[in-house]
């Protein structure tokens, strides 16, 4: 369920608005070490820790937002990617953060009950985002970024919007992961983290928030059935993924469900609402 | 009502328009015609900001709008029909105009304009429901042109209307050209079909590399040697 918040999160940045970005997984370490930290040190409650935590994350996806938005496609993603390492770096080497040991010792709070509530809010949230005029704009951004421009939105300010809100939700989802597990390490945010919250996106659905978490919940629950069959299959899960996302492409590219689903079910309230 | 000083544009380094001065008068159809390359969409990216200008100025209504955001230039009337459509393609016909009122938050009003462009595209509101990219080519036309004026615009920018359309809708794409200007709308034509363009125009300047070589009536335009062996094929 922290992997459906992920994913639901990556779907705000690249499935809705178009933003292919390879670093969303530094989002979700940057709120769990903020989380961690806020605990250990200076004794937060639970959920005042996890909400700071994500807003840790948010402030530095606006950090990363204002620079990197101005790339295109390709060259985000790179973009991205070099933050994602600088920072997984940065965590290995700060004495704060523990440095490559991480940190231990996090009370266990999350069980499934919060976890489903909290993939709740956030989809529930999303949703309100995505029926309202600031979605509308995302997705024109992702269709065609010139027109959306020439309507008169501001483009680059609904960019870092959506990156800043895509950072919060990672992040929450983060110090739900810590709270979990209890050991956070800076490699369990590294870049492989990332591709897999991307595979969930691609697998599910680009721009289909159910999608989404029907991605997430297959590429959580496959590697323990397979593993089960085989340990063989579950060591090798990145060549696994990585032939999936081949496939998908081939067969179909739209995802499992695909973000046109929605459309129909949109349009009478649409209509009588009037404007956006 | 848009008036053009000295505009000097560039792609990186390369001199895209080298100076340009025109004028357009409320209440006209003024074009702009040349052949590819001369620098006309330039010249309209540049008027809605999606190109800001290395030197010169745009004045709109009095108002000096030189290298404001394009909301703001959006927000002051001017509406862009971009080359080439650009509707959003995966957004339903209903969507797209929606978001061309982006900038209006009064709903009720929105849904007057919305009726409005269905009056002059009846075609447009059978098919509010369909996803704009598998409209037809006139249709989606059509949309780009209704999108634009859900912004209720003042002066209106359009860029190669005729784009890889048959003749015959050609014909009745200007055929409503020339009704949103009666309805009062100002419109500011950039053409390729210099001929059709002339037609329905009352001002035409010729654009060469960067440079307008010639602004005349259109009737003029029309009559000229050298617009005649040059752009309408005589």
């Amino acid at each position: 369920m922290i992997n459906s918040i992920l994913a639901v999160s990556l779907n705000l940045i690249t499935g809705y608005t178009g933003q292919l970005s390879l670093g969303h997984a530094t989002f979700m370490g940057l709120g769990a070490y903020a989380a961690t930290l806020f605990t250990l040190k200076l004794h937060f409650p639970f959920l005042a820790a996890l909400i700071a935590g994500a807003l840790v994350a948010a402030f530095f996806g606006f950090i990363i937002g204002v620079p990197t938005l101005r790339l295109k496609g390709d060259y985000l993603a790179i973009a991205t990617l070099g933050f994602g390492e600088i920072t997984k770096n940065i965590l290995m080497n700060l004495k704060i953060t523990g440095g490559p040991m991480g940190l231990r010792g996090i009370p266990k709070v999350t069980n499934v009950y919060i976890a489903a509530v909290a993939l709740f809010l956030v989809i529930f949230s999303l949703n309100r985002i995505m029926n309202s005029r600031v979605g509308k704009s995302f997705i024109a951004i992702r269709e065609d970024e010139l027109a959306a421009e020439a309507m008169g939105i501001n483009t680059t300010q609904f960019k870092i919007l959506a990156f800043i809100i895509g950072a919060f939700y990672a992040g929450l989802a983060g110090g739900l992961y810590a709270f979990l597990f209890r050991y956070i390490n800076p490699k369990d945010f590294g870049f492989m983290k990332s591709i897999e919250i991307l595979c969930m996106v691609v697998l599910g659905g680009m721009g289909n928030t159910y999608g989404a978490v029907l991605g997430a919940f297959i590429i959580t629950i496959l590697p323990e059935l397979l593993r089960s069959v085989s340990p063989v299959i579950a060591q090798y899960r990145m060549v696994f993924y990585g032939l999936l996302l081949v496939i998908m492409m081939i067969v179909r590219p739209q995802g499992i469900m695909s973000a046109q689903a929605l459309e129909k079910k949109k349009y009478k309230s649409s209509l009588e609402k009037g404007g956006l | 009502m848009l008036k053009l000083e000295n505009v000097v544009a560039h792609y990186g380094n390369i001199q895209a328009l080298s100076g340009i001065s025109l004028e357009v008068s409320e209440g006209e159809i003024a074009t702009i015609i040349g052949a590819n390359g001369a620098g006309k969409t330039t010249t309209l990216k540049t008027i809605c900001s999606l190109i800001s200008p290395t030197s010169g100025k745009i004045y709109f209504q009095g108002k000096d709008i030189t290298g404001r955001p394009t909301y703001e230039i959006v927000e002051a009337g001017i509406s862009m029909v971009p080359e080439g459509r650009r509707v959003f393609p995966r957004m339903t016909v209903l969507e797209n105009l929606q978001l061309g009122a982006y900038l209006n938050k009064n709903r009720q009003q929105v849904k007057s304009y919305l009726e409005e462009v269905f009056t002059l595209f009846p075609v447009l509101k059978s098919r509010a429901k369909q996803v704009a990219g598998t409209l037809s080519g006139g249709e989606q036309q059509m949309l780009a042109i209704g999108r634009a004026l859900m912004a209720k615009p003042k002066l209106l920018l359009l860029d190669e209307p005729s784009m890889g359309l048959a003749p015959k809708i050609v014909e009745s794409i200007f055929d409503i050209i020339t009704k949103i200007n009666c309805e009062g709308t100002t419109i500011l034509l950039v053409e390729q079909n210099a001929g059709m363009a002339l037609s329905i125009a009352n001002k035409g300047y010729v654009l060469e590399t960067g440079k307008i070589v010639m602004s005349d009536t259109a009737e003029n335009l029309l009559e000229n040697e050298k617009v005649k062996t040059a752009y309408l094929g005589e």
